[in-house]
């Protein structure tokens, strides 16, 4: 048993003194933090001080089209032709003609010509406040009461319960990109540290050191101090992403706090005219698409308020241990077989592809979260841990949990059992292209 | 003197092959017993056996009297043919860890290894990885590894492969100042020399099939082939007629009137005999018997078990 210590602590050591290895700990966050923020960052209107003269012909525009703190709003009634003269020396960034129709109406076009391009968040905002502006104006020219088209037009709203067997109600909508995200985060999971104890064995191999450590310790040993050092290594590896990317978000929203709450403060704008005016009063908000999006955002955020955490964050490590297990146990006879990973394709498809179904049923729970096959898939002790995880913001009955639970820990004792056997011979074997009946012939060597 | 070990009647077979076949051996403790054969004859799977690291199929092994059983690998030691050590772990930090596999405390393992870094000269070596030594220099910390636990049965597969004549001759030394501190060894090899240099018992395996065993003293003697080289003065025409049909003449060279001669004694003809014919018409400069090399005795037996054993090849391994 000390022995197996030894084996395990050589493992973790070995793995958290590779460069590669921290690097990439530090690394993985730092990416996917960035990556939000610059997407964050992108999305944000630029912030370019905007002097902008406006020739209205129309003069519908004069009065009720309004700067904000960076542009600044001159109106005229210049000559175009002069104005586009003189454009070059002038103070402006840009200019903004509104012309009328050959009929004399206004017409919803206009034209903006600039020094330097003003940028895309300027360009939406002006068009905003235009169609905003022309909508009141039609909609007023006609006599007809905003009130009325918005009442009009509504979006119905389905709200989707779920009554279980004891006449419970539970709202479970919306979390369904969340169960998705939970089997993909499991098949990642299980096929990263399965991976490296594959590599962790290959390179014994390949290394010919296995053959002085077999002499001391039994295969099984090895390959079982090998999962279990692998699977702390995985723990301290997740801990620690886990760890810098939340002191990361702190500090990036931080930076962005004010963004943030001028965001929070225009949703709650719209919000109110919602209330008012219904969800199609889409002229009298800022940011429409922005507030839709928003919208279902903060719903779904509603609902994974309701996602029982702790239950899915307790299964999520048990089936985590099992699926890994399993998977891992596989992988190292797998790499005690071959003698070089180009060597190892054909071994590694029959691995893939029950982790390929269980990922394409983790995607048929977004769409059909029932069917028999996701239920029968949460069954099967290859795709258990990911269709089962997947399942579980939906929350499926307890008894399927666990019966799912049992079969994979029956089943990965095992696969651990007849990886032994592969191992202990393939690990000695070199030279050789080895193929499904050789390793069929090695279970029963003695 | 008792046996180390007794190997009875072990057989060994894979899918399509037989690795051993009723192979019973006996080694003697305190002594340097040679473990020989071709190629996939079927030496590795016995050493793999003795390791424990697979099983026989049929038959038992007796350490020291008791049947072979896991509390008996700390006192084992082994050098597999093929070296090998994790390139990127520091030589110390590796060797620790190897000793401490074979069941030595942290302390006592670090005092024997500083003890060994010290005698083979490589103190600056500790915090070095493996690959930034050269080959000898990790044949080096491989053997030091391999006997560091001090295990009374050390099984070593071609040891000096690798090794520049220098540090063999080092890596001699110490396995014959192992046996002198009452370690046995056995020594895996296709170098002849090396067997009958150190060796004082071998065994012979040939297609799973063990077809020779004895001290290296008793099997030269038994294959003697009753042929001396004489050296004298005198004519060669005389000399051979003297010798008439009790001898054969397998080589002469000559050298102004001093002529050497290689001759095999047939009909049971003895030495003396032969010196007797010979003396009154020559003058003997040097007399000797030619014993055969264990080279020679290895390639005899290697083809006469070919023959016997047909040509059928189960050459796997």
């Amino acid at each position: 048993m000390s022995k197996i210590g030894l084996i395990i602590g050589r493992e973790i050591k070995s793995k958290l003194s590779n460069k590669t290895f921290i690097v990439m700990t530090f690394l993985t966050p730092l990416i996917f933090v960035g990556a939000i923020a610059m997407i964050f960052w992108t999305s944000m209107p630029e912030k370019i001080e905007q002097n902008l003269l406006v020739i209205d012909q129309t003069g519908l525009f004069e009065q009720s089209l309004k700067g904000n703190d960076f542009i600044t709003l001159t109106f005229s009634k210049q000559d175009i032709g002069k104005a586009q003269d003189e454009f070059p020396k002038s103070n402006y960034t840009s200019i903004l003609f509104i012309i009328k129709g050959s009929d004399g109406n206004i017409i919803p076009q206009a034209r903006l010509l600039y020094k330097k391009h003003p940028g895309l968040a300027f360009k939406t905002y002006i068009r905003q406040e235009m169609e905003n502006i022309y909508y009141e104006y039609k909609l007023q020219s006609n006599n007809i009461d905003p009130a009325v088209i918005s009442s009009a037009r509504q979006a119905f709203d389905i709200k989707m319960d779920k009554v279980d067997e004891t006449g419970a109600v539970n709202h479970s909508e919306g979390v369904q990109l969340f169960s998705f995200a939970m089997g993909l985060i499991m098949m990642l999971f299980i096929l990263m540290y399965g991976m490296m104890v594959f590599r962790s064995v290959m390179e014994e191999k390949t290394n010919r050191i296995v053959e002085v450590i077999v002499s001391s310790v039994k295969p099984f040993e090895l390959m079982i101090g090998k999962i279990i050092g692998v699977a702390i290594v995985g723990v301290i590896q997740f801990l620690a992403t886990a760890i810098i990317t939340s002191i990361l978000s702190v500090v990036l929203s931080g930076i962005f706090l004010k963004e943030i709450n001028e965001m929070k403060s225009q949703f709650d704008d719209n919000k109110q005219t919602v209330m008012k005016y219904g969800i199609n009063a889409g002229a009298a908000l800022k940011n429409t698409a922005q507030f839709k999006d928003n919208q279902k955002m903060f719903e779904t955020m509603e609902q994974l308020q309701k996602i029982p955490f702790a239950k899915v964050a307790i299964f999520f490590v048990l089936f985590f241990i099992g699926g890994y297990l399993f998977y891992s146990s596989l992988l190292a006879a797998i790499g005690s077989a071959v003698d070089s990973e180009a060597d190892s394709q054909q071994f590694m498809f029959p691995i893939m592809i029950p982790l390929m179904i269980g990922y394409f049923l983790a995607i048929k729970i977004m769409i059909s979260p029932e069917s028999n096959a996701v239920v029968i898939g949460s069954f099967v002790p290859f795709t258990a841990p990911i269709v089962m995880m997947a399942r579980m913001p939906l929350d499926p009955p307890m008894w399927q949990i666990l019966t799912s639970l049992a079969i994979l820990y029956v089943s990965f004792i095992l696969t651990t059992w007849l990886a032994g056997k592969i191992y202990r011979t393939g690990i000695l074997m070199y030279g050789k292209k080895t193929s499904w009946r050789e390793i069929g012939k090695w279970l029963f060597y003695k | 003197m008792s046996s180390i070990l007794q190997i009875n009647n072990v057989t060994k077979k894979y899918s399509n092959h037989t690795a051993l076949n009723n192979v019973s051996l006996e080694i003697k403790e305190k002594a340097v017993f040679g473990l020989l054969g071709p190629n996939g004859a079927g030496k590795t799977s016995l050493i793999r056996i003795i390791n424990q690291i697979t099983g026989p199929d049929t038959g038992e092994i007796l350490f020291k009297n008791e049947k072979l059983s896991p509390k008996h690998i700390e006192q084992i030691g082994y050098l597999p043919e093929e070296r090998g050590l994790y390139k990127k772990m520091p030589v110390g930090e590796q060797a620790m860890y190897l000793a401490r596999l074979k069941g030595l405390s942290k302390a006592e393992a670090k005092k024997r290894l500083i003890y060994w870094f010290e005698k083979f000269e490589m103190q600056g070596w500790w915090k070095k990885r493996i690959d930034e030594l050269s080959k000898g220099m990790q044949q080096k910390v491989q053997f030091i590894v391999t006997i560091l636990h001090e295990p009374q049965l050390l099984i070593l597969d071609e040891p000096f492969s690798g090794f520049d004549p220098i540090n063999a001759q080092l890596i001699k030394n110490e396995i014959l100042e192992l046996r002198k501190k009452g370690a046995t060894i056995i020594f895996s090899t296709h170098n002849m020399g090396s067997v009958e240099e150190l060796c004082d018992n071998i065994a012979l395996i040939h297609k799973s099939e063990k077809i020779l065993d004895g001290s290296v003293k008793d099997i030269r003697k038994n294959f003697r082939t009753n042929t001396y080289k004489v050296t004298f003065k005198g004519n060669v025409l005389g000399f051979t007629n003297a010798l008439w049909t009790g001898a054969e003449i397998l080589e002469k060279s000559s050298e102004d009137d001093v002529h050497t001669l290689t001759i095999k004694l047939l009909n049971g003809v003895t030495s003396s005999q032969m010196l007797q014919a010979v003396l009154p018409l020559c003058e003997i400069l040097s007399f000797t018997e030619i014993v055969p090399s264990m080279n020679d005795i290895f390639i005899r037996k290697v083809n006469e078990g070919n023959e016997v054993l047909g040509t059928k090849s189960n050459y796997t391994e």
